[in-house]
């Protein structure tokens, strides 16, 4: 279970990038001095994928000062879980990383089942650790094709798009949704993996395997592509981890914290998998990170499907799950506890708790407050993607306006969760 | 009839057919070509849909439905202080490449040629060098930032590469001795050793590599297409740009492709030239030689397009080192490597 280096550039010199010279700037150019260009990149904008603007002032094609303009994308995520019960909020999460929303059930399920103290049945984790997994590879597949297009390769991003719509074919299998999943269900899921899952997932992984070694041919040694990614949007360590950088981002500068290893959730801890690492922090480090960490997702759905055992997914617990319809229309107790759960929501205990998972994108993070009722007090999303965000200035200060363009993607910046 | 009024009729019924029969005509396929092309690349189906009678023929009537369309749409215009400027430029980059193939030949003789100029290399340059106007004067007039960023692009690039572009076939001119593109190609006819062509290809190999890679770049396709770059300028020098002055900088775009696949067939390929025929006359071999022409023409513009599709993109600073730190230097250095080899070989 060692973890290994992704990338072999001067490993022995293991050199890292420059911190910073501040970690947050004012804007402090003046855009009507002569010579300079004030562009304003977005909220429509080609490469500003999730509505973003980024108000860049430009000196030729010289980064002098740059602002990133979040907020285009803002559904109030947070008060919307306010007024919803616990259960409703569930797919309200698959708009917050809507590459991932697997990812985001998951993760939220697992926050409120903290609160209430129960633990899921054996198979519902798997299950669960399945799922997540396959709506990972789908990110990754997302930020790695798109990555490719942004910097003008649209045949391997088709090659991206192709294997993942497989994936999608897997999810829709799955619940029935390829985007808006809501999969999960505290307490448990929806229902069990339909029949022919499994055969469905080997096809989308074969299909994977192919378009994975495609892509692989066409971009990681091609001169252009690396002289594109090598050595731009460098980050060190220490500054990723003060800007609170997690996930492949922050693995990419060489820094071992996955949330699956560090604190396993799930059964994670009975998987045997690796973490892929950079270490320069660069562009193309995080696109091998990526193109490694979809290997290892590949591991862990294997090991899954072999330790997975039939069983229920639900617990035994009326007051959380939802009864089964013989039961509702046939017994008083069922008739009862299906009228309180739609009602007034499940009765989670008084107090708050801070779930944390390991989605596509680094630590997503659900703190949540109740007050003993059926609805949320309070519900915060730590997006991954916001602390990415924020380093995206000064990652770019004095570089090509170009390569604004594969930082932005390799970051993998997503509106819907950096908005809530 | 006046002699000289026959030849300038003579002149227009030629010019009428190698544009309107010839260039027009393969660009336009080409626009078809090119996406079917890509969807064959890309695992996809491609253009399908336009119908003509119930008859599909693989999408072949989206070359005629794709101008029509285009043709109805709203010509917008930005507010810009250079509305003719604004006007010419789409003219000014589909112009130049359609002069060029005012001297090239298209088979033996004075026949199937516009004009036989003696120089016919150095006319092309200058042709060639007006097409940066089109872009220049495009995104100036366009009164955007992202056109007018592309448009500087396109300035240093296609000046760069005009550079090298025109000392890559130096190498060319010194070994045939001649810069009429009839001349070098006639020269071409021989064979080398018993067994290879006498082709500027297998003389200048170096010049071949080089000059494709440069004359893709004049041409600001891809991986040099930082001009239009989708993802970092929108469109480039023609974001504003809509309806047909939109589609005729794809249609230059097009015909440059043929212009260039043109070029160095006649420079690196032989031209009209069959393999080990080095004979002219008789209406069998004049076709057959044309026909060769045309299949060799077909053969770099498969090239360009599938370099177009597996490439990514440059950054503006590595294009610039590319040009002038690796394609200059080298291409310098394969004229010194020609002189001293023709000098020891006199």
């Amino acid at each position: 279970m060692s973890n290994h280096l992704v990338d072999s550039r001067n490993v022995d010199s293991r050199s890292q990038a420059p911190r910073f010279a501040k970690l947050w700037t004012p804007t402090e150019v003046d855009a009507d001095e002569p010579g300079l260009m004030r562009v304003q990149m977005g909220p429509s904008h080609p490469a500003m994928h999730g509505t973003v603007r980024m108000d860049v002032i430009l000196e030729g094609e010289t980064i002098r000062d740059m602002d990133v303009d979040i907020g285009y994308l803002h559904r109030g995520f947070e008060i919307q879980a306010e007024n919803a019960t616990w259960t409703q909020v569930v797919p309200y999460t698959d708009r917050l990383n809507y590459l991932s929303s697997l990812c985001n059930n998951v993760g939220y399920v697992l926050a409120v089942e903290k609160l209430l103290g129960i633990d899921v049945t054996p198979r519902c984790k798997w299950i669960r650790m399945i799922s997540a997994e396959i709506a990972r590879i789908a990110d990754h597949l997302t930020a790695l094709a798109a990555g490719a297009l942004e910097l003008g390769g649209f045949t391997p991003m088709l090659f991206g798009i192709q294997a993942r719509e497989e994936f999608y074919k897997v999810i829709e299998h799955l619940c029935g949704a390829r985007l808006t999943t809501a999969y999960t269900r505290i307490g448990g899921l929806r229902w069990d993996l339909p029949d022919n899952f499994e055969a469905g997932y080997r096809k989308a992984e074969a299909s994977l395997k192919k378009n994975l070694a495609d892509m692989d041919k066409m971009l990681t040694r091609n001169r252009i592509f690396y002289d594109r990614m090598a050595d731009t949007g460098i980050i060190s360590q220490e500054d990723a981890i003060e800007y609170g950088w997690t996930g492949p981002c922050l693995r990419s500068t060489g820094v071992e914290y996955d949330v699956r290893k560090a604190h396993p959730y799930l059964f994670y801890d009975k998987v045997s998998f690796d973490i892929p690492l950079g270490h320069k922090g660069d562009n193309y480090d995080r696109y091998l990170v990526r193109i490694a960490e979809l290997r290892e997702s590949l591991k862990i759905i294997d090991q899954c499907f072999k330790y997975m055992e039939p069983g229920p997914v639900n617990v035994d617990d009326w007051s959380i799950v939802l009864p089964p319809k013989e039961a509702v229309y046939n017994t008083i107790e069922g008739m009862i506890a299906h009228f309180k759960l739609i009602m007034e929501g499940i009765a989670v205990p008084k107090g708050e708790a801070y779930g944390y998972t390991e989605a596509a994108n680094g630590e997503l993070g659900f703190y949540m407050v109740s007050a003993g009722v059926g609805k949320p007090w309070r519900v915060h999303c730590r997006a991954p993607c916001f602390a990415l965000v924020q380093a995206l200035k000064p990652m770019m200060l004095g570089e090509q306006l170009a390569d604004i363009i594969p930082t932005f993607d390799t970051i993998n910046m997503i509106g819907g969760e950096i908005d809530r | 009839m006046d002699p000289i009024l026959a030849a300038v009729l003579f002149a227009i019924i030629k010019i009428s057919i190698i544009l309107l029969g010839y260039v027009m005509l393969f660009a336009t396929v080409l626009t078809w070509l090119e996406r079917k092309y890509s969807a064959l690349i890309q695992d996809r189906i491609g253009p399908n849909r336009a119908e003509v009678a119930g008859l599909r023929l693989g999408g072949l009537f989206h070359m005629i439905a794709d101008p029509i369309k285009v043709l109805f749409k709203e010509d917008f215009m930005p507010r810009t202080e250079n509305p003719i400027m604004y006007k010419m430029a789409p003219w000014l980059s589909v112009v130049p490449p359609m002069v060029i193939f005012a001297v090239i030949p298209f088979g033996p003789g004075d026949m199937f040629v516009i004009s036989n100029a003696p120089l016919g290399m150095l006319f092309i340059f200058a042709i060639a060098g007006l097409g940066v106007y089109g872009s220049v004067f495009g995104a100036w007039a366009s009164n955007s930032k992202f056109a007018l960023l592309g448009g500087l692009r396109a300035t240093a690039q296609m000046i760069s590469y005009e550079v090298a572009m025109g000392l890559n076939l130096v190498g060319v001119f010194m070994i045939y001795e001649s810069m009429s593109l009839q001349g070098i190609i006639v020269e071409q006819g021989e064979t080398l050793w018993g067994f290879l062509p006498a082709w500027g290809l297998f003389l200048q190999p170096v010049s071949f590599i080089l000059f494709m890679a440069s004359a893709i770049a004049e041409n600001k396709r891809a991986p040099f297409d930082l001009t239009e770059a989708e993802s970092e300028l929108v469109a480039g020098y023609f974001t504003e740009y809509s309806s047909m002055k939109f589609a005729l900088f794809s249609l230059g775009e097009f015909i440059e492709i043929i212009a260039i696949a043109c070029i160095a067939s006649c420079m690196f390929l032989g031209g009209w030239q069959i393999p080990f025929v080095d004979a002219t006359g008789g209406i069998i071999l004049t076709s057959l030689q044309i026909l060769a022409f045309l299949f060799k023409v077909f053969v770099l513009v498969w090239l360009q397009m599938t370099i177009r599709w597996t490439l990514p993109r440059f950054r503006y600073d590595q294009l610039m080192k590319l040009g002038w730190l690796y394609i200059l230097p080298l291409s310098l250095a394969n004229i010194l490597a020609t002189g001293v080899w023709l000098y020891f070989a006199a």
